[in-house]
Formats: structure tokens, C-alpha cells, sequence
């Protein structure tokens, strides 16, 4: 079964680490992205650019209108995500447990409907 | 002799047709339709040896066939297809596996898994593990059965949609999900015990089934120390129960409980599994303090007095382990004992000071207490006062109202 894990962290905090602290981090997301590619669950992932470079586009009365910024304005923004396949919601959550972000943030575990054939 | 048999088996049934059939709903059909069969067909051709796996082997059977019928009602290829594996995926009995015990371990920890909320947790507990109605867990919760039933049917959609599994957890994590399930049984006993001092007559027993459920974790999770502490909290408090109320449903405190009205079997076993508890080596869990407190309390007769110190002593162990209000509250009573009432104020009015507690009618329920003590009946009243403002329930209220009314008339 797939989940998609959405990693949520407050932006601001992020703002305040140092170069060194960057590094680490990103070294720490590598090998976890790495470990689940071995693993085999591993589908997808990306690391998100900040809100601040986010729109939201909204179709009301036939009428497109898009606007600067996020869909909502969240105490913690979401980052990044990945999509993962697990045999049930403990092996997808000890996944969720391992990503770097968990630590500080938040991580959603939402399971994604099966395609339809 | 068939229903005894049907008594003893019809929860162990149930689990493990559970984690064959992935389907609480399917599982309680199929345990139903093994019942009527042995029903029908025992008394002609007797009690079978396994009478356990052969209601698992006929439920398991009944359900398939169910499936398999569904197939052919179904004009969509893809859900016949769905349903064809489905049937597939239908687990067998391994009859020789004595793994029942397991299975009902795992449904306990599956009704208990931190990702449903705690309503649903205890609701689906009550209903799935202890086999109470739907009707019977609503009204013990005060709720209409609709509303129970619709929470336990989000509960199952929740397990189903994100594929909750039935399974005992890994190691890694498994004192942890412990604590969940021991949360689970201390909330379902907590409000059996507020009910026997509620206002409503509550007729399903929810300290009986706690304690069974304590039973039955201690049986299935031999030597661990917080199942064995939160068994032990159960008994000696449950050991009390008829003392707790007066006749004429009035609280009666501890101090004025008629001891022969203690369940003295209850207390034998609390207090021995006080001890097993404190021998397994590790940190100490906070429901092993806590029992050994109320065995303290089991403890003392007329001939023996508390040993208020060592209450003490113990209070302040359970402070660094879950420093709470209530349970601040109870260690201010106990120094009381030792240290005095002025002694005991100072702690309950820093405790005040912090804030959380404004609204916690035992907080000036022992503020007044304290001041009575101390000869300052004005401010005592003033305290009873606020007690009785934030009181809910009703035979509390009384005892308050009594005690305001003493002080009245000095």
C-alpha cells in the first residue's frame, strides 16, 4: 500500500540554522532517501521550495484567480514529501519516524487510494 | 454445557477469526454463523475434541463461502476479480498453533493503536475485546447508541483506509504501545469508578471488565511491572467499592469506610501483585507506586495505623515520575498527615498559584479542609464555598454542602 508522507516544519526555524547545521541536515536526508531506496520503499520524494515562492489558484464561477502564498497561513509550512510503499500503517509511520524532519516538525502520514483500473 | 463452551471460547473465536479475515464485521458474522452450526450439529454428533479450532475452521469457512457468493451477485469483472482474492487472502487455522492466545493480544493491541483517537480506542476495546453491545458502551459512556455506533464505525474505517495492522508490535516499540493499552483499561476503570458515585444509575460494570481485561494482559504479557502495578491499582481500589458509597448513595471517605465491607480477596491479590511488580527490575512504573499507595491504605486497620510517612514518601516518588495536579493534591493530604496542615496549605496554595487548577473543586475542597485545621473557619467556608461552585457531581456536592454547613454552625 502506498503512503504519501508530507513533512511539515516551521520555516522561520529553519531560517535560523547555520551553514554547518544545512549541511548536516541535508546529509541526513540523503542517507534516508537512500536506506529506502534499498529498502524498497522509495516511490518518490522532493524537497519543496519555500512558501514564499508558492501561489494558490482557485476556479470559482469559471473564473481562475490565482494568489501569492500558500493555500493557508500554518504555524508549520509544508516542506517536502515523499511517497512510499509499506504492507501497513507501522512499517509506514517507523518510515515517517526515520525522516530528519520528524525530529522538529511533523510528518502526516496519509494513505493514498489504490489507482483505479 | 454448549453455552459454557460458547462463554469460554466466544472471545478467543473472535480474535482469531479477526487476523484471518481482516474484518471485525465479517469476523463477528462468521463467529455467529460457527455458533448456530455447532448449534445444530453438536448435539447429534457430539462435542468435538478442539471445540475452539472447529468453530474458528467453520466461521473461517462460512465467511469464504460468503465472499466467494458475493462474487457471483457482482456484474463488474474488476469486482469480481477484488472479491475472488479477497477470498485468497482468507487466512487457514493452523490447528496445531496455539497462537490463540496471541490472537486476542493482537486485537487488543490493535483496538488500542495510537493512530484512532482515545474515545474510539476504549470504545472499540469495550466492544470488540469485552463484547459488550453497542448499547451497553454507549450508555456507560452517557451517550445516545447512534453516536457510539457511528464511532465505532469511524474507528473501523480508520483501520481499514489506513491499513492498521493486526498485529502484536515489533519489540522496538512494544513498552510503548503497552502504555497505550494500560491507558486504555486505567480510562475504562477511572469511569467506572466516577460512576458509582455519579448521579445516573450505570448498569454495565466497567471496573469488572477493566480488571478482566487486566487479567487477561497479565496472563498474555507474563512478568511486565505496569501491567502487573495497573492490575494490582484496580483491585485495591475496586477492593473498597461497596464502602465507598452509603446506602443513600452518599461519598464516604476513606477515614469513615466501614473496613468489613472490603473485598478482602481482592486486597490479598492487589497486595501480591504490589510485590511481584516492585521484584521485576527496571523503572518503576507510576501504577505500581500508586497501588503500592492504596495498599498502604488496604493495609491499615484499626490496630494498624497508616503509615502516612512512607505515603509520603511514595507520593514524591510518583511526583518525579508524572508530576499532576491530582496527584499534588493527594501528596499535600498525605504531608498533612505528618507535617501538619500548615505545612500541607503551603504546597496546595503554590500549587494555586501555578493556575491550571482553578476550576478543580477538590483543590478547595482541601484548601478547606487545611484551614479548618487550622482554626480559620472564615476562610475554610470561603474555600468550601468555591468547592462547591465547581462541583459537578452530585453526592460530592452533598458532602461538600454538609461540611459548609458544619462549619456554619460553630
Amino acid at each position: 500500500m502506498n503512503y504519501l508522507l508530507l513533512i511539515y516544519t516551521n520555516e522561520a526555524e529553519f531560517a535560523g540554522l547555520g551553514q554547518s547545521e544545512l549541511k548536516k541536515l541535508t546529509d541526513e536526508y540523503m542517507e534516508f532517501t537512500k536506506s529506502i531506496v534499498q529498502a524498497g520503499h522509495f516511490k518518490a520524494g522532493d524537497r519543496l521550495k519555500p512558501v514564499t515562492a508558492a501561489s494558490t489558484v482557485r476556479v470559482r464561477n469559471g473564473k481562475a484567480i490565482t494568489t501569492d502564498g500558500p493555500f493557508a497561513e500554518t504555524r508549520e509550512q509544508l516542506g517536502g514529501y515523499y511517497l512510499i510503499e509499506a504492507k501497513n500503517l507501522d512499517e509506514a509511520t517507523a518510515i515517517a519516524a526515520r525522516i530528519p524532519g520528524a525530529r522538529f516538525g511533523s510528518i502526516e502520514v496519509r494513505p493514498v487510494w489504490p489507482p483505479m483500473t | 454445557m454448549i453455552e459454557e463452551i460458547f462463554r469460554r471460547e466466544a472471545g478467543r473465536v473472535l480474535a482469531t477469526l479477526i487476523r484471518l479475515l481482516g474484518d471485525f464485521d465479517l469476523a463477528e458474522e462468521a463467529r455467529q454463523e460457527a455458533f448456530a452450526a455447532a448449534i445444530e450439529q453438536w448435539p447429534a454428533h457430539g462435542v468435538p475434541a478442539n471445540p475452539r479450532a472447529w468453530l474458528i475452521k467453520t466461521g473461517r469457512n462460512k465467511a469464504v463461502d460468503r465472499i466467494r457468493r458475493d462474487i457471483l451477485f457482482r456484474t463488474k469483472i474488476a469486482d469480481r476479480e477484488y472479491a475472488s482474492a479477497a477470498a485468497d487472502e482468507v487466512g487457514t487455522p493452523d490447528e496445531a498453533d496455539d497462537t490463540f492466545g496471541d490472537d486476542r493480544l493482537r486485537l487488543i493491541f490493535t483496538c488500542c493503536h495510537p493512530a484512532l483517537n482515545a474515545e474510539a480506542q476504549i470504545a472499540l476495546t469495550l466492544r470488540e475485546v469485552c463484547g459488550l453491545s453497542t448499547q451497553a458502551v454507549a450508555r456507560a459512556f452517557i451517550v445516545s447508541e447512534e453516536t457510539m455506533a457511528q464511532r465505532l464505525v469511524r474507528a473501523k474505517k480508520k483501520i481499514r483506509d489506513a491499513a492498521i495492522p493486526y498485529e502484536t508490535p515489533d519489540s522496538s516499540v512494544l513498552d510503548q504501545r503497552i502504555e497505550g493499552v494500560l491507558a486504555v483499561v486505567y480510562g475504562v476503570f477511572t469511569e467506572g469508578y466516577a460512576a458509582t458515585v455519579g448521579s445516573d444509575l450505570i448498569d454495565v460494570e466497567l471496573c469488572g471488565e477493566a480488571i478482566r481485561l487486566g487479567r487477561l494482559l497479565d496472563a498474555l504479557l507474563p512478568h511486565n511491572a505496569a501491567v502487573m502495578g495497573l492490575l494490582a491499582l484496580m483491585l485495591l481500589h475496586d477492593a473498597r467499592r461497596l464502602s465507598r458509597v452509603s446506602d443513600a448513595g452518599d461519598v464516604v471517605l476513606l477515614d469513615d469506610q466501614d473496613r468489613s465491607r472490603w473485598d478482602q480477596s481482592e486486597i490479598a491479590q492487589g497486595l501480591a501483585l504490589v510485590d511481584k511488580s516492585l521484584r521485576v527490575p527496571g523503572q518503576v512504573s507510576p501504577y505500581t507506586v500508586q497501588a503500592a499507595i492504596a495498599a498502604l491504605h488496604a493495609r491499615a486497620g484499626e490496630n494498624e495505623p497508616t503509615d502516612w510517612p512512607q505515603i509520603v514518601g511514595l507520593y514524591e516518588v510518583l511526583l518525579r515520575l508524572q508530576p499532576t495536579p491530582v496527584i499534588e493534591l493527594n501528596h499535600a493530604v498525605a504531608v498533612s498527615m505528618v507535617d501538619g496542615a500548615a505545612r500541607a496549605l503551603d504546597l496546595v496554595d503554590s500549587l494555586a498559584a501555578r493556575g491550571k487548577v482553578t476550576e478543580y473543586h477538590l483543590l478547595h475542597a482541601a484548601r478547606g479542609r487545611f484551614l479548618h485545621q487550622l482554626g480559620r473557619p472564615v476562610e475554610a467556608r470561603e474555600a468550601y464555598r468555591n468547592a462547591l461552585n465547581t462541583a459537578t457531581l452530585e453526592p460530592e456536592r452533598r458532602l461538600l454542602a454538609a461540611r459548609l454547613a458544619a462549619l456554619k454552625s460553630q
